[in-house]
């Protein structure tokens, strides 16, 4: 049509302006890049989750003991409490969420450029629920902050942050970031070209 | 570039909307208070204008301001095991991380859930009051409101908040917590972050900082 719009406030221009004159963002009609951005940030999300996985995430120095627990240690260590709740909330906020982001991402990227058998909807779908909840995936590091700065009993107890949190943190925040530079006007592409050649025969 | 609606371009640019999730074209008609335009082929909101949002969204910008204050330096929790009690504040926890290599991670902690939430706030506080009283745009009101829209995602006062449950159930073996004033504070302050974000409409306050004498 010979337009390019502003994906931040929704503005057309003339195809080829590069900056929007009402807002100031950035425009390009399709960001090609984007997908090299998204692999990129997305292989330093999950190199980064792979530490977080094998370092603990939390020290606690109890009267008698010195206990370092990963992230998957301390939610089974949890349910061995009775906290199933708890636990379950753990599992599912630091390990099942991010893994099921990276597989999510990786299928967005692949999907544009192949066909797979994911409609347009669903696929906007997954995009919209991965923008929204990876940022929930810091509650983990959040959990850590407060327990560290609260349990400071001398003595008696106290819990100090490992080097995981560190690298988890690193791995939610690049995640986000990927997430970002996916271009979800790509999705609907496919759609336009096809009704575009039915149209022009 | 071919896109869904084919017809000829002869409607004025300034009268297209183009939806920012999926770039299908449409023809803009901006809907009547507490309707919803949107969009046909992905269904994302594109404008939806309410009652007086301006005037809601600064008093309620105002109280999350001073909220967030004070919920930053009042006492958070206070924790009591065997007689040994230690209270901290909202500061404290995002300094947690403050001794050797980790400082940076403390101060990525403070930023996402004090700094940004307090810089969008006065962002918006800066955009809209001029806009409210049908004054011209504060200057760099543009650049202010595209800052903030880019910090959105960037937020996270409300995840705080559901780690202070889950850690609470962490430690409520061990020790007696109790609630300090400030933890009443920001689970307020949660409730009018996501009040906020109801009540803004991107497209209207977009369009009154470049339409100023219409507003």
């Amino acid at each position: 049509m010979g337009i390019v719009a502003c994906t931040r406030c929704t503005k057309a221009w003339p195809l080829g302006t590069q900056v929007c004159g009402r807002c100031g963002h950035k425009m390009v009609s399709r960001d090609f890049q984007s997908l090299q951005k998204v692999w990129a940030l997305w292989l330093v999300g999950l190199m980064c989750y792979i530490p977080a996985n094998t370092y603990p995430m939390l020290k606690t120095k109890t009267l008698f003991q010195v206990d370092e627990s990963t992230i998957i240690g301390g939610a089974v260590e949890l349910a061995q409490h009775g906290a199933y709740g708890v636990s379950f909330i753990i599992l599912v906020a630091s390990v099942v969420i991010p893994l099921a982001k990276f597989w999510a991402i990786a299928y967005l990227a692949i999907s544009v450029k192949t066909r797979l058998p994911a409609g347009n909807h669903s696929r906007q779908l997954m995009y919209e629920i991965v923008e929204y909840i990876g940022r929930w995936s810091m509650i983990d590091i959040f959990v850590v902050a407060i327990l560290s700065s609260l349990v400071q009993l001398k003595t008696l107890a106290t819990i100090n942050p490992g080097p995981a949190s560190m690298f988890f943190a690193l791995s939610v925040i690049f995640t986000m970031l990927s997430a970002q530079a996916f271009d979800s006007r790509l999705i609907w592409d496919q759609e336009a070209k096809d009704r575009g050649s039915r149209q022009d025969v | 570039m071919k896109d869904t609606v084919d017809h000829e371009l002869a409607i004025p640019l300034a009268d297209i909307i183009v939806c920012p999730q999926c770039d299908a074209v449409f023809h803009l008609q901006v809907p009547e208070i507490g309707e919803k335009a949107v969009c046909q082929r992905c269904h994302t909101v594109l404008i939806a204008p309410k009652r007086k949002a301006g005037l809601q969204i600064i008093a309620i910008a105002v109280g999350i301001f001073i909220l967030l204050i004070g919920a930053t330096f009042f006492p958070f929790l206070d924790i009591d095991a065997a007689g040994n009690k230690n209270s901290v504040s909202i500061l404290d926890a995002a300094l947690a991380f403050a001794n050797g290599p980790m400082i940076l991670l403390a101060l990525v902690t403070a930023a996402l859930i004090i700094l940004i939430p307090l810089v969008r706030v006065m962002l918006t506080l800066y955009v809209l009051v001029p806009i409210v009283l049908d004054l011209p745009p504060a200057r760099h009101a543009i650049q202010a409101f595209r800052v903030s829209e880019a910090l959105r995602p960037w937020s996270m006062a409300e995840i705080f908040v559901l780690g202070c449950a889950v850690a609470l159930v962490k430690v409520a073996d061990l020790a007696t917590v109790g609630f300090g004033p400030a933890f009443w504070m920001f689970s307020a302050l949660v409730v009018l972050i996501v009040a906020q974000e109801s009540f803004m409409c991107k497209w209207s306050v977009w369009n009154s900082l470049e339409h100023p004498k219409r507003s």
